[in-house]
């Protein structure tokens, strides 16, 4: 549940409102899309039932934004563990790699695949780049997390390529032998 | 800072700044350019990507006239660099380009502010305004620090912003780079490519740079893959 765990880590810094946390979650973690804010309250609900946040206050009004959430000792010690464990290291799923995979066994032409996503690729690259000219602290380093995995996608495209180049190679020769 | 050795605004050529035609270079029985053409416009920064043994670097070195090809031409502002005597060439390369290689290429015995200016020197500045004039333009790289010491005496990514320094002091029109980054850690690859394209791009100098590293392609405007000698994919990137 880790998008839970990062709002009550959010939370650390003082007790907030939901909004004030969605935008605070929005800040430090620009995604294609900003977070809904039913998945904020749901979440806090969550985290409230499970005794990690607490209410401090309840201001009049209506609609879920009057309270003011607060994390609890328990929330505190949860975010440590979260913290310390390391994340077990996953398979990437990339819709490239299965068009690649397609246009290989269907007989189209995987080079130009790889060519038009490197291209792709790079265009945002430069555009990571330029932004992170004039991030924050924060910023640069959400920059650089897209622009290492943006570059090892890139890395596996030219890999790629040059794979396909070889098999190529090794046919002509085996053809011709 | 001097006026750019590179003339006035009118006498711009119209088309392309640097053109190459149907180049081919051999070396022994290995094909290095298999009739390649490439056109690049003036303040256009190009990343020259391919795998190693494709052709990069020697594209690079010709549109450079630093090696003639066998067949085929490169024009640079509509002049053959073929064509032209070696006389002609060398003063070109030493008025108009500026050249970034892997490792820096320092004069070893030199001190920074000695490396960088050396192309002040040759394009005829007396030693001392060459000097402060490299001071000068060491400081506005972030590297004064290392003015008086000798290239065995920085780390590497200071040599590097040093060979910046010295590539771009006489404001060249083009600025070939050939693996930049390469000898660098991400963090020194980083600072090295945002002064080399940032003051690029404030001087309006053309820049070429060959690498196969996507954090470096990802500076420039266009990408071109040369693939067995030839051109295989160009595309901008803005």
């Amino acid at each position: 549940m880790s998008f839970g765990h990062t709002l009550l880590g959010l939370l650390e810094e003082g007790p907030q409102h939901g909004y004030e946390l969605k935008h605070r979650y929005d800040e430090h973690f620009p995604g294609a899309r900003p977070l809904p804010f039913g998945q904020v309250y749901a979440t806090l609900a969550r985290l409230h039932r499970d005794g990690l946040v607490d209410v401090a206050a309840v201001e009049s009004g209506a609609g879920p934004d009057r309270k003011v959430y607060v994390i609890t000792p328990a929330g505190v010690s949860e975010v440590d563990h979260w913290i310390d464990a390391p994340t077990p290291p996953g398979f990437v799923k990339s819709e490239v790699f299965s068009r690649v995979v397609v246009a290989l066994l269907s007989g189209r032409d995987p080079d130009a695949v790889l060519d038009a996503q490197r291209a792709a690729h790079l265009a945002h690259m430069r555009d990571v780049t330029e932004r992170r000219r004039n991030a924050d602290l924060v910023g640069a380093m959400a920059c650089d997390f897209e622009l290492f995995h943006l570059e090892a996608d890139v890395k596996w495209i030219q890999h790629a390529a040059r794979r396909l180049e070889k098999e190529r190679t090794r046919s002509r020769k085996g053809a011709r032998s | 800072m001097s006026e750019p050795p590179n003339g006035s605004a009118a006498e711009q050529t119209v088309g392309p700044l640097l053109e190459a035609e149907d180049l081919s270079k051999h070396f022994g029985s290995t094909v290095a350019l298999d009739g390649l053409s490439l056109r690049i416009s003036g303040g256009e920064v190009v990343a020259v990507l391919g795998p190693s043994g494709s052709g990069k670097s020697t594209l690079l070195l010709c549109l450079a006239g630093v090696l003639l090809p066998d067949a085929g031409d490169v024009r640079y502002r509509g002049r053959s660099l073929v064509a032209v005597s070696d006389t002609v060439r060398t003063r070109l390369r030493r008025d108009e380009f500026g050249f970034v290689f892997q490792f820096g290429q320092l004069v070893p015995e030199l001190t920074a502010a000695d490396n960088v200016s050396l192309p002040l020197r040759l394009a005829g500045l007396r030693r001392g305004d060459a000097v402060g004039r490299a001071k000068e333009f060491l400081a506005s790289l972030g590297v004064e620090e290392v003015a008086n010491k000798r290239a065995g005496e920085m780390s590497g990514g200071q040599a590097q912003r040093v060979a910046v320094a010295r590539a771009l002091v006489t404001r060249p029109r083009v600025i070939f780079a050939d693996e930049p980054t390469g000898s660098l850690d991400s963090t020194n690859g980083e600072l090295v490519m945002e002064l080399l394209v940032s003051t690029a791009r404030r001087q309006a100098s053309t820049v070429v740079i060959v690498t196969h590293e996507p954090q470096v392609a990802a500076y420039a405007d266009r990408e071109i893959v040369v693939r067995d000698g030839r051109l295989a994919h160009d595309a901008a990137l803005v």
